[in-house]
């Protein structure tokens, strides 16, 4: 079998198994947020955390809970990697300077899992399980949290009130992303991912030089790291590491971990607002999006265009040989449209325009399926521009789910919209006007602009892979970036909840003639070009001077 | 008053829900996933699927190693890794990538007037050096596009009279070939091209690289002349492999057909006919090579 076939294969694979598990996994979702009984250990966890679990909160009390919630999670985390040296090593090594930390902490709490620091050397087993992967449960469950009180949004009339954050939060880490991940860690431990607390390992190799191997409970985190769409990687080389990823299986399974979830939450959608064909809709938009960034993505990986990819023949500079580049690259186009942010090959040396598909796929707002609940609440805000849209240009009452879009909901859409473009444009000019910072590059050119704007939007998007030339534990970026990452996080958060609160207090309208019908193929058609449209004009010329100009002449 | 004590109650909540899930997510789950990894069966994965002779830790077969001399100088008895970005090579405590870009094609040449100075080669030269190097060490044509054949990227810088890269061509320098060296070519659309001199601003200039006439599938395979994303992959191609199973033999002093049959023995292709890519592991070949064949000098 030749290169693309098996290529088309491991993809065909993948999405045959996304189908497969987008009903029950996404009608499973939607029981563990909807059912009415707490389960004994959930009861437990209420108890001890002081939360009343019948309260049912309005859009600002659901906020504030988010809010403090993810405050005290920057807070504890960034006081853990100041004192982690006291654990002893391995456990905890020398602390982390208070820039980084910051940095860290911000990025881990905001699903980002941006990473200047190398996993191997900066941090010890205690807080890599303690610290970091306790975020990348909460972080993904507090993504979908939201998303689940925006639908409420829709479903629910003439009330003020959302939900309850802390039964949510509780219910979708202890119900969904607890077991699964307990199931996956041990099938990565069998494909050969480590998972010990060994001091580490020095031995001498075959050649009389020497190796240190360090261990920790890599697995454990691995499994989480992909399901929950975070993407921190316990080594540096993140999914590239042998140990994070040792054989080509663990590698396809790691892809359909990072995508499952936000690719059946919208079958959850569908189910809570008791209209399947929505969630269908939805789920139709994202695929076609995520189907055709990855054929452009494997086309032109495989064309190896450039001066470098053609002189070595492929464009396997930064791949792993087990992985190969197809696979690679369906990697690289997975955990740039979710916000995870994972690499098992490094983008920095892909083709021109394999890294701008990257880029792009994090400027499309990663709504393809994107992050953890991140990508559902995404795209709903794009649909509820379109309707706005379609209203305007064919003349149809802007209804969506029987909720009037008015002034107020489609300046919440507008605001959420624009919330990101403008951190990440805004965040490059700056860094680019700066030398010092500029001076931060590995590559020059085009290639370096890339690598800055490459930095802002995954900052800004909350992604969290990087052009990993660039060096960025510096002052200026390690704060920005970590403030970036804060703001594109919770300024949509907030947005969206005050969309879904405002829907809530609606009265629903029936449809009438003039409702634009949302589950048909024309609203597919119509939404798909929104948000393509929507990005690639606002972020056009940032790639012509980057990826475009490097990759066109 | 009022707001104070709510919002006091709400951050004191969040901190007791944060220490909840630290104590379920963070302690009890990586712990009980750690104690399932003490099956038999799982415990050698769990603990890095080490590799051990006479009950002494030699590497782990997930992890690459260098086969070369204190000098970097390969030791040709064994088949070679990759090249790696890992550290100094192949260093498990700095896994990492070289994250050079497709068009990292201008090195930053050496400053005479710093003794042993080596400037900086850039993604290109590493290239053509490693093809060069390897295609004369293995006795095939190093020769790749967009390669010198003295090993570094064959890349000009062209001035011209007028603006915009219009106008009558000027000037043209090999920026990759420091003074003195000779050209790769001799003139360019009928300008003389001219050796580099570190420290002249090209910047003015528009850089071209230029194919030549190697090639499109050179005989050292990709994976020979490019860094892995880990650093520390610990396979090859089998195409690797079977460039160096010739020399690895001589050295040895056995026959090619055996050194190819330890290397059949090794090979593994697409698992299930379409994951990945077929390779070898290098450090279990050269393991299998030592006991079977031991080498001696």
């Amino acid at each position: 079998m030749n290169d693309t076939w098996a290529g088309i294969i491991f993809l065909g694979t993948l999405i045959g198994a996304l189908v497969l598990v987008h009903k029950p996994l996404g009608d499973y979702m939607a029981r563990a947020v909807m059912g009415k009984r707490h389960l004994a250990v959930e009861k437990g966890v209420y108890k001890l955390g002081g939360i009343d679990s019948e309260a049912d909160q309005t859009w600002s009390g659901y906020l504030r809970s988010v809010l403090a919630f993810s405050f005290v999670g920057v807070l504890f985390l960034y006081l853990f990697l100041r004192i982690q040296q006291h654990f002893g090593h391995p456990y905890g090594v020398p602390t982390m300077a208070a820039g980084q930390a910051f940095n860290t902490a911000a990025s881990f709490v905001t699903n980002t899992n941006w990473q200047s620091y190398s996993g191997e050397s900066a941090l010890g087993y205690v807080v890599q399980m303690a610290g970091l992967a306790v975020q990348n449960f909460v972080s993904a469950a507090v993504g979908i949290a939201v998303a689940i009180a925006l639908v409420r949004g829709f479903t629910r009339h003439k009330t003020d009130r959302l939900g309850n954050f802390w039964v949510d939060l509780t219910r979708i880490s202890l119900r969904v992303l607890l077991p699964l991940s307990i199931l996956f860690a041990i099938i990565f431990v069998g494909g050969g991912m480590i998972e010990n607390f060994h001091h580490y390992v020095t031995y001498k190799t075959i050649n009389g030089g020497s190796q240190t191997l360090t261990g920790g409970p890599v697995a454990s985190q691995e499994a989480i790291k992909e399901l929950g769409t975070n993407g921190g990687g316990f080594y540096n080389a993140n999914s590239a590491h042998p140990f994070e990823n040792p054989t080509t299986w663990t590698n396809w399974l790691e892809i359909f971990l990072l995508l499952c979830i936000s690719f059946s939450l919208p079958r959850t959608f569908g189910v809570m607002v008791g209209d399947k064909r929505q969630g269908r809709a939805i789920v139709a938009v994202m695929a076609t999006l995520a189907i055709l960034s990855v054929g452009a993505m494997l086309v032109v990986q495989g064309m190896h265009h450039g001066t470098v990819p053609t002189s070595v023949g492929a464009s396997a500079e930064g791949t792993e040989q087990r992985f190969g580049v197809p696979d690679s690259a369906i990697f690289a186009t997975g955990t740039t449209l979710t916000s995870t942010g994972a690499v098992n090959s490094f983008h920095d040396s892909y083709t021109s325009l394999g890294g701008a598909m990257t880029l792009l796929n994090m400027m499309l707002g990663e709504v393809a399926p994107g992050g953890t609940g991140s990508g559902l609440y995404g795209i709903l805000v794009l649909a509820v521009l379109t309707v706005f849209v379609a209203g305007l240009m064919v003349g149809r009452t802007p209804e969506y789910l029987g909720k009037k879009l008015g002034g107020r909901e489609v300046k919440f859409a507008s605001l959420y919209l624009l919330t990101t473009p403008a951190l990440v444009l805004v965040g490059t000019a700056v860094a680019m006007a700066l030398p010092g910072e500029r001076a931060s590059m590995l590559n020059s050119g085009p290639h370096g602009l890339s690598e800055v704007l490459y930095a802002f939007t995954s900052a800004g998007n909350n992604n969290g892979s990087a052009f990993a030339g660039i060096s960025v534990n510096t002052t200026f970026y390690n704060g920005v970036l970590g403030v970036i990452m804060l703001l594109g996080r919770f300024l949509p958060i907030v947005f969206v909840l005050g969309l879904a609160g405002s829907l809530a207090r609606q009265k629903p309208v029936p449809a009438s003639e003039g409702t634009l019908p949302t589950h048909r193929l024309l609203f597919v058609g119509m939404l798909t070009g929104v948000t393509i449209i929507v990005v690639a004009l606002t972020y056009f010329p940032a790639l012509a001077l980057g990826p475009l100009a490097e990759g066109l002449h | 008053m009022r707001t104070i004590v709510n919002a006091l109650r709400q951050y004191s909540a969040a901190l007791r829900m944060l220490l909840v899930f630290t104590v379920i997510c963070g302690i009890a789950y990586p712990l009980l996933i750690t104690a399932i990894a003490q099956v038999p069966g799982l415990k050698t994965r769990a603990d890095g699927s080490l590799i051990k002779i006479d009950g002494k830790v030699v590497g782990s077969k997930l992890i690459g190693q260098s086969f070369t001399d204190s000098d970097g100088n390969p030791l040709l008895q064994y088949f070679q890794s990759r090249p790696s970005s890992a550290g100094d090579g192949y260093d498990p405590t700095a896994s990492s990538a070289s994250n050079l870009g497709p068009e990292s094609i201008v090195d930053i040449l050496p400053d005479p007037s710093v003794k042993d100075d080596a400037g900086t080669q850039r993604l290109l030269t590493e290239v053509c050096s490693r093809s060069l190097a390897i295609g004369k060490l293995y006795g095939v044509s190093g020769a790749r596009p967009f390669c010198t054949s003295s090993g570094v990227g064959a890349v000009l810088a062209v001035f011209y009279a007028g603006p915009g890269y219009h106008g009558k061509i000027t000037r043209v320098v090999s920026l990759n070939q420091a003074a003195p060296a000779t050209p790769f070519l001799a003139t360019y659309h009928g300008v003389k091209v001219v050796d580099a001199k570190f420290g002249e601003d090209y910047s003015k200039g528009k850089v071209v690289p230029i194919r030549g006439d190697a090639p499109s599938h050179p005989a050292v395979p990709a994976d020979a002349v490019t860094g892995s994303g880990s650093g520390l992959d610990p396979e090859i191609s089998p195409a690797y492999a079977e460039l160096q199973e010739a020399s690895v033999a001589k050295t040895r002093g056995i026959s090619v057909a055996q050194v190819a049959a330890l290397v059949a023995k090794f090979e593994k292709g697409r698992d299930l006919g379409f994951l990945g890519e077929a390779r070898v592991n290098v450090l279990q070949l050269n393991l299998a090579l030592d006991k079977q064949y031991p080498y001696s000098k």
